[in-house]
């Protein structure tokens, strides 16, 4: 089935919640929205599945329009970042539950219902209740009740955000694995821009109710279409800050200059912008392209074998993120290589400067 | 290991435990000594045994007040608690109505019981009061303090009136901590109003609801005021109910035994009922 958002828009009180997007799922995709808490992920999902009506535009499946219609006619379903089941239920009768309320029959049910918990890892705790499982298994119950139906259109809101560590891996895993054999539209919203490259398929960048880029996970990722993109698409945040053009040379701020890229060769002369990955900043210098940057560290973060290092260069903040142990002292100055090769260069409206 | 002996620790309790002899421990075992002895004034006292409490249990007033009283909590937690859920399911979950739901129903709870009595005698009052007059003006031969099933009409109706708010508020308290999402997903799922109230509604709001029951039971198990006030267990004795009749045998007829050995029954059978619905109720709790 193929969904297809057009000019969808939704505004409640004068306030505008998600502007006007267009957007086309294809049958048997997976798409992430991508976007930080109230970029409107769960908004543009809530339209989606019908829960909610926009104040503009329509929604078609298949080419037919289906703004108008009620959620329970749209064979749709959704798994919330709350593990919400029926309480009272065992989980059979939770993953039952969409099948029982479509009325079939007792042997389809059992074996759909068999095949579920299966592959879901549920079969031991089928006569259990819900509060008797762990989170991953209440997790699992409501994927299996979301799953069973065989719907047109599957939501999954942040499905892993409850879960710890170790079960979101796990869940993350499985769950392309799951809908492999399956045509339907899969949409998933996460916060998290590892996770959308983990999951791979396509990925819309989500920004205050706009969707800004929307693509193949990796090339997204690779070639962000603007500085908004860039910015939701990394963790830790891309740095980032305004150069000036002038010949032959870009300098950044006063504090690091270096040879005018290819990209920028045959433009104008003046201000850009610059987007540079955490990790193409580093604390040593790998040789090649690097540009020295000096700048007043703010504080130093150490994961295990990674060095997190927040510094200022010029009125901007950045952020290292290097292999190994590197310590810095608070307020002292820091000088850091930045492989400029690397580096992501926005015109003055925001958008790429690709050859 | 060395244990450290510090008998000092006995002073921070003794406040608390001063507090509960002398609000608790001491008066149920002075009632506990008049059940079990025999008075004929001058302050002396004979050994009885459990005398009282076999003419207690043997004796048909008190089954007949003791009947009366079930029915009494069996017919308003019957109205009560379906009427309350039935109220909280109406009341808006957001916007700008809900404090003034909340003090509407939170209203009757205010009042003191006996305020609550002595407005409803005046409001039934067949020849002054608006119910009274209204209920005879269409037709009804409505008379509390003459006929007895009018007065236990009248009482019913007048806790209904009371206390089916609390029940309303704590129920409403459970609907409105049911996130969103789960109505969402009944939506999506195609479930219908029923099955919402019967499998999300009801499970999440079953905590609350028997902390409700219990309270109404226990608090109805031992109305006093109100039914004093308005008809004082009349006419006859048909609104007698066993705090009535314990009052009424205590300092009415000042069998100080009997009492004594009836008010410890009557505690008795509040303690197990109450124990009785928290198990049914909490039956297919998990921890």
């Amino acid at each position: 089935m193929t969904l297809e958002l057009k000019q969808i828009a939704k505004t409640v009180d004068g306030s505008v919640h998600i502007h006007p997007t267009d957007l086309t799922l294809e049958p048997g995709s997976f798409n992430i929205l991508l976007g930080t808490t109230l970029a409107g992920k769960t908004t543009l999902m809530q339209l989606m599945a019908g829960l909610d009506r926009p104040t503009d535009g329509s929604l078609h499946f298949n080419g037919k329009d289906v703004t108008g219609m009620r959620v329970q006619d749209r064979n749709v379903s959704m798994v919330y970042q709350q593990f919400i089941n029926y309480p009272n239920f065992t989980v059979f009768e939770n993953i039952a539950s969409p099948l029982r309320v479509a009325r079939r029959n007792e042997r389809e049910i059992k074996e759909r219902v068999g095949r579920m918990a299966e592959l879901l890892k549920l079969t031991p705790m089928l006569d259990r209740r819900p509060s008797e499982l762990s989170g991953g298994q209440q997790q699992r119950c409501a994927m299996a009740r979301a799953l069973v139906k065989s719907s047109d259109l599957v939501l999954l809101d942040e499905p892993l955000a409850n879960l710890d560590f170790k079960l979101r891996e796990e869940l993350r895993d499985e769950l392309p694995k799951l809908f492999a054999d399956r045509d339907c539209v899969v949409v998933y919203a996460t916060t998290e821009p590892t996770e959308a490259l983990l999951l791979g398929g396509k990925t819309a960048t989500m920004h205050e109710g706009c969707v800004t880029q929307f693509g193949p996970t990796g090339e997204i990722y690779r070639r962000p279409k603007d500085e908004i993109s860039a910015k939701v698409f990394s963790e830790p945040p891309i740095n980032t800050a305004t150069i000036r053009k002038s010949g032959g040379t870009v300098d950044l701020g006063g504090v690091a200059q270096w040879a005018t890229p290819a990209v920028l060769a045959n433009r104008p002369d003046g201000d850009y912008r610059i987007g540079l990955r955490p990790h193409h900043v580093l604390p040593q210098s790998k040789g090649g392209a690097t540009v020295r940057v000096q700048g007043k560290v703010l504080v130093t973060e150490l994961s295990g074998s990674e060095s997190t290092v927040h510094f200022t260069v010029g009125d901007e903040t950045w952020v290292s993120l290097a292999h190994g142990i590197h310590s810095f002292d608070v307020g002292s100055t820091a000088e850091l290589f930045a492989d400029v090769s690397h580096a992501f260069y926005f015109g003055p409206d925001g958008g790429l400067i690709a050859e | 290991m060395n244990k450290t002996i510090n008998q000092k620790a006995w002073l921070f309790v003794l406040p608390v435990f001063l507090l509960v002899a002398f609000n608790a421990i001491i008066p149920l075992m002075t009632v506990v000594n008049y059940s079990v002895q025999e008075t004929f004034g001058d302050n002396t006292f004979f050994w009885s045994g459990v005398l009282w409490f076999e003419e207690i249990l043997t004796s048909e007033r008190f089954h007949d007040s003791l009947g009366r009283q079930l029915m009494f909590t069996f017919s308003i937690l019957a109205i009560e608690v379906p009427l309350g859920i039935a109220i909280a399911l109406t009341m808006p979950r957001k916007g700008p109505f809900v404090p003034v739901c909340l003090v509407l129903m939170a209203l009757p709870l205010l009042i003191p019981w006996n305020v609550v009595g002595a407005m409803w005698n005046i409001f039934a009052l067949p020849d002054i009061g608006l119910l009274g007059y209204s209920l005879n003006a269409l037709g009804f031969d409505y008379n509390f303090t003459r006929q007895p099933g009018d007065a236990w009409f009248t009482l019913i109706l007048m806790d209904v009136w009371h206390w089916t708010s609390l029940v309303v508020l704590l129920s409403y308290a459970g609907l409105v901590s049911i996130p969103d999402a789960y109505y969402q997903a009944a939506k999506i799922d195609g479930a219908g109003s029923w099955s919402i109230f019967r499998h999300i509604q009801l499970p999440k709001m079953k905590r609350v609801l028997t902390i409700a029951v219990l309270l109404r039971f226990m608090d109805s198990f031992m109305i006093y005021t109100e039914a004093s006030v308005l008809t004082g267990g009349g006419p006859g004795n048909s609104t007698t109910v066993l705090s009535i009749d314990l009052v009424k045998i205590a300092l009415g007829q000042f069998d100080l035994g009997p009492a004594a050995a009836m008010s410890l029954i009557y505690f008795l059978i509040i303690l197990a009922l109450s124990w009785v619905f928290y198990t049914l109720m909490m039956r297919n709790e998990d921890s």
